[in-house]
């Protein structure tokens, strides 16, 4: 190993011993809980405290909990159809933005924003109040009854990508699409050969994230699940009130891991498409 | 930008079906909230529309103005240690080697889009009286034992007769430690982003003046992150307010925030009418937060423009 001792300058605060201390500090309290959850998932133990050496009996335990999977298979389904709408709605969103100017347009900014900004449970207490007072139908067959969740989730999860594909467009050089139309492209043609490609890598992040968000939701899907729908974040909550086990450990590690690859993925897409 | 005049056609194919969206299920839904905030319950489940305060004065009682008072105070003291541990961080990460600073920036933000309710329960399993932080204190204990018992001092129990395992779950503590453990990725971000912006040789010029490091930290990079540290402590405050999960269970009987009244109000107590005036309450304040950010910005803007 080789070792360089650089005299320190005045601006090397990253290298100062105390900030690389903190760093490595916050590090461990933003990580050690999470490694610790997944390590004991492991663990033939269900007091979760001792290790008791290698086991994947809690993942057997829950792959057979039906209840667990109904939930699992549910989130899926929802956050699938969520991430489709979201992404449609979110891209026209974006397209408008950046292309018109329009009268009212700064409210509507405002308005787009607002699922962003507004508190979690406010949002969850109103779509809960909004599906009581229309009467949505509860015993649906299955996905529809998924529907209210799925439309709370599309109302919080197309903002963001609008957000994402708006940061995207905003590079676009608009002498492109004029060239395809002064070629005799439609508006069509040339929205579908030259921005829609454009935009693809910001479309891909944004249905990333979008599914992400979906999946991972607890506070307005409590608000909007019934008895009959419960989600996986839902159900894992009901779990955790109840008791703290391994087997709850591993469904975690089994989430984590599924979003871990997602988010990596989206922001490593989203890094790209910035360059 | 075109006017939307130029291509009518194009223009409402894009805007019809995100307004659509919008209007139908996010501002009608948030307005009956409004309305039923200004209702008064009738029955088991009705709820009569009669336009008084009442909810809204309710909300003014000394047991629930507390309770505001302590969601204050959760999210202020939340929000000041994250102030502090995030500006190391973001110190950090800025001043890191370049081939560094990407995998630093994916480390802190990694957690902020992993789920909530999972950090939540990860946290549980090392706080609670047998968790993780206990097992390793009371190793601890044990080590510091054999050393006392080594040193001929074992009848003194100098370190109590046995293991005294701390109560750190379902308190306060507890819910401040988590709300610091979620919302520490919020602060960092906006924070990274005025301080790689910033130019360092301000900070140069300062030092070589003979100002030392804190007499430059507070007159050269206070200022020049204010954007940053503005934007941090708001989209930090914000959430840490409105909480409910962490509350929810990390907490002790005490430790309610405002959003654990809202839920009871809608899923147990069944009192719409005040639970949807507290969302209001709550949807208020983080609006002025919000709008106190925007004046701030534009009042910079005006001031920079004219240097």
């Amino acid at each position: 190993m080789k070792l360089t001792f650089k005299a320190q300058g005045p601006l090397d605060y990253g290298r100062r011993l105390w900030v690389r201390f903190t760093l490595g500090l916050c590090f461990l309290f933003l990580y050690a809980p999470i490694a610790i959850l997944v390590i004991y998932s492991f663990n033939d133990s269900r007091r979760n405290i001792v290790w008791r050496g290698f086991t994947l009996k809690y993942y057997e335990k829950a792959w057979n909990n039906d209840s667990l999977i109904q939930a699992f298979s549910n989130s899926l389904t929802i956050a699938f159809f969520s991430t489709v709408l979201s992404v449609v709605l979110g891209m026209m969103t974006a397209v408008l933005l950046w292309r018109f100017r329009f009268p009212a347009k700064a409210p509507f900014e405002g308005a787009v924003s607002l699922p962003i900004i507004i508190p979690e449970i406010c949002m969850g207490v109103a779509m809960m109040a909004f599906f009581a007072r229309v009467g949505w139908p509860v015993d649906l067959p299955w996905p529809l009854n998924l529907g209210a969740i799925t439309i709370a989730h599309i109302s919080f999860s197309f903002p963001f990508v609008a957000m994402v594909v708006r940061a995207r467009l905003a590079r676009f050089n608009r002498e492109l699409e004029e060239a395809a139309r002064d070629l005799g492209a439609s508006e069509w043609q040339s929205f579908r050969d030259v921005l829609l490609p454009y935009m693809k890598p910001g479309l891909v992040a944004g249905a990333l994230l979008a599914f992400t968000l979906s999946l991972d939701d607890f506070v307005i899907t409590f608000f909007t699940a019934g008895p009959d729908t419960v989600t996986f974040p839902v159900k894992v909550y009901s779990m955790v009130r109840f008791s703290v086990t391994p087997e709850v450990n591993a469904a975690s590690s089994v989430l984590l891991v599924i979003t871990l690859i997602l988010t990596t993925t989206a922001i490593l897409l989203q890094n790209r498409s910035r360059d | 930008m075109d006017n939307w005049r130029k291509n009518p056609l194009v223009f409402w194919v894009f805007a019809i079906p995100p307004t659509a969206w919008l209007a139908l299920f996010f501002l009608v839904p948030l307005g009956l909230i409004w309305v039923i905030s200004f209702g008064e319950k009738s029955g088991l489940v009705d709820i009569q529309i009669t336009w008084v305060a009442d909810n809204y004065l309710r909300a003014m009682d000394p047991l629930y103005l507390q309770i505001f008072l302590k969601s204050f105070w959760y999210a202020g003291i939340t929000t000041v240690v994250c102030l502090i541990v995030g500006f190391i961080v973001a110190t950090a990460i800025t001043f890191a080697p370049t081939r560094q600073r990407p995998i630093l920036l994916l480390l802190v933000m990694l957690p902020f889009w992993t789920n909530l309710l999972i950090r939540t329960y990860a946290l549980i399993a090392v706080l609670r009286t047998k968790g993780s932080l206990n097992a390793g204190l009371e190793q601890l204990w044990d080590w510091g034992n054999k050393l006392l018992n080594l040193l001929g001092l074992e009848q003194f129990q100098l370190l109590g007769a046995q293991f005294e395992p701390v109560h750190l779950l379902y308190n306060n503590f507890a819910v401040v430690v988590g709300l610091v453990y979620v919302h520490l990725p919020f602060m960092v971000l906006p924070l990274y982003a005025a301080l790689a912006r910033m130019d360092h040789s301000y900070i140069e010029a300062s030092l070589d003046l003979g100002a030392g490091q804190l007499r430059t930290f507070a007159s050269v990079v206070i200022p020049l992150a204010a954007p940053g540290i503005v934007s941090g402590v708001i989209i930090t405050f914000v959430p840490a307010l409105g909480s409910f999960l962490t509350p929810d269970l990390l907490g002790g009987t005490d430790s309610q925030m405002i959003a654990n009244v809202i839920e009871r109000q809608f899923k147990s107590a069944n009192d719409w009418p005040f639970g949807a005036a507290l969302s209001f309450i709550l949807m208020y304040i983080t609006f002025f937060a919000i709008a106190v950010r925007s004046i701030w910005a534009a009042r910079q803007d005006t001031r920079e423009n004219l240097v």
